[in-house]
């Protein structure tokens, strides 16, 4: 067999003694020494599906963004309508290059109207820290407050019950893309119901030191309900499945959010924004290539960077792996516009190979509830 | 754990050698690394190859490693039910998790091969390294 990579020193979030505790197989994320997976990828992510799984994602970064020009600041700077938001409300946005590309995507909660947090990437928070302190006037304040966080994604249909017995005041009232500050295990925290995963389910920010006792004390409360530490593999399967884009996969600098299949995101009638201009012209123009799910037909797992052939011509895929949930191969690849409708064949190169594929509607999975 | 009777190739293959026909697979130690298995690439009977060669992929969720053989011989068998449910090479490397079956070009390969204790002691010294 091929022999695994080795690695160099790698940064630890607070719950890294817990992952060894636990037995986590460990890898390089991104600079981060992360679990990939606990007791097996295809068990964790059954176990999300099915019950609850506890992941660690305190590598995320997370930025305050303060004072009277916070808004217009963020209006400027994402592309989605902050004003739509609500104090204790979210969405999902992204920070856009002027020719509509990724610098990131992120989740913008308000706090107050002049008060927001935002989440970022764990690989991107120092790019986006910089990139989005050179966009802010004098009437901003921006901290990075990422040393102070921890998070603990609790995710599945049974995560609402589950915090309903550990945290308080009990969030399973809370709206989807809601959140609320309170306290979890009888430890501070702002606790929303997001997730990266496809099912319901909460992400809970805490205190750094609180966090090793809360990852502990959640998995034994959840132990009735068949509870799992779940790690990066899983989490991968989970949003892949869920069609949620990742960073450095489905979107860089180089895609933009239509082609990227989030122009949901976008909302030129807001006013002007970072890439406005650029995306409209696209629009207007057509779009040459767009990101659309696909299933493997051929034997054969399509995988990031694998070239595809279309008919209308080349893509490539973006991301690929075997989705659990319905035991087959499926990815996202940007193909030429020509090619991007259901149903349309094409063939991935897999190790000098051509296996067929065909576009499919996504998601690939909907949860039931 | 490494069975007695089987020889060992640093990159985690094993060979059985019964007569003319050699089995191999991969140890123990390599369905542990991969993870769950979910997919199997094995080659057609009748594929000739030289030791060291590449014969097929074994793919986890996560990853995607080659097969080396570590013998030179013709394909006489392909484990049909590995390609069809991977999981077993998880469940039994040793056994029913085999992958090929090959007629031996020749006999003095093996003796190049490490013994069981000697590759317990070579994943000992990879592990280490880490």
């Amino acid at each position: 067999m091929s022999a695994p990579a080795t690695q160099a020193a790698l940064r630890r979030t607070p719950l890294y003694d817990v992952h060894r505790e636990l037995g986590a197989r460990l890898i390089d994320f991104g600079g981060w020494e992360m679990p990939v997976q606990y007791s097996g990828i295809l068990e964790e992510h059954r176990a999300v599906r099915e019950r609850v799984g506890l992941f660690d994602v305190s590598h995320m970064g997370e930025f305050d963004v303060e004072g009277p020009g916070a808004l217009a600041f963020l209006q400027r700077v994402t592309p989605n309508d902050v004003a739509k938001l609500a104090d204790g409300r979210i969405h999902y946005s992204a920070f856009l290059t002027d020719k509509g590309t990724f610098v990131d995507d992120l989740l913008v909660y308000r706090r107050a109207a002049d008060r927001y947090l935002l989440v970022v990437n764990a690989g991107n928070t120092p790019k986006d820290f910089a990139w989005a302190k050179d966009h802010a006037g004098s009437d901003v304040r921006l901290a990075d407050r990422s040393a102070d966080w921890a998070l603990i994604a609790v995710q599945g249909p049974k995560a609402a019950a589950l915090l309903a017995r550990t945290a308080s005041p009990d969030p399973s009232d809370l709206p989807y893309y809601g959140f609320r500050e309170g306290e979890v295990c009888g430890a501070p925290a702002l606790v929303s119901r997001t997730g990266y995963t496809g099912e319901d389910g909460f992400e809970v920010y805490c205190r750094p030191e609180d966090s090793p006792r809360l990852f502990r004390e959640l998995l034994a409360a959840g132990k009735a309900d068949g509870v799992l530490p779940c790690g990066l593999g899983a989490r991968d399967t989970l949003r892949l499945e869920a069609k949620m884009a990742l960073y450095g996969n489905d979107i860089d600098d180089t895609v933009t959010a239509y082609e990227a299949d989030l122009g949901w995101i976008v909302k030129p009638g807001k006013g002007d924004f970072i890439g406005r201009d650029a995306l409209l012209a696209q629009k207007a123009a057509g779009l040459p290539r767009r990101l659309v799910g696909f299933e493997m037909v051929d034997r054969g797992i399509g995988r990031h960077g694998y070239p595809a052939r279309t008919a209308a011509g080349a893509g490539v895929v973006t991301s690929g792996t075997h989705s659990p949930t319905l035991g087959k191969p499926i990815g996202l690849a940007l193909l030429p516009a020509a090619a991007t409708a259901v149903g349309t064949e094409f063939s991935v190169e897999i190790r000098g190979r051509d296996a067929a594929a065909r576009v499919v509607p996504t998601p690939f999975y909907k949860r039931r509830a | 754990m490494n069975p007695d009777d089987l020889k060992y190739a640093d990159s985690h293959e094993w060979v059985r050698v019964e007569g003319e026909v050699g089995t191999i697979g991969i140890t123990d130690h390599a369905q542990k690394q991969l993870g769950e298995i979910v997919y199997l690439e094995l080659p057609e009977v009748g594929h000739m190859y030289d030791a060291g060669d590449e014969f097929g992929t074994v793919e986890s969720v996560k990853a995607v490693s080659e097969l080396f053989t570590p013998v030179s011989g013709e394909v006489v068998a392909v484990n049909k039910s590995a390609v069809g449910e991977p999981g077993i090479i998880n469940d039994d490397p040793f056994g029913d998790g085999w992958l090929i079956k090959l007629k031996l070009s020749t006999d003095v390969e093996i003796g190049k091969l490490m013994s069981a204790d000697a590759y317990g002691e070579y994943v000992k010294a990879e592990e280490q390294e880490k």
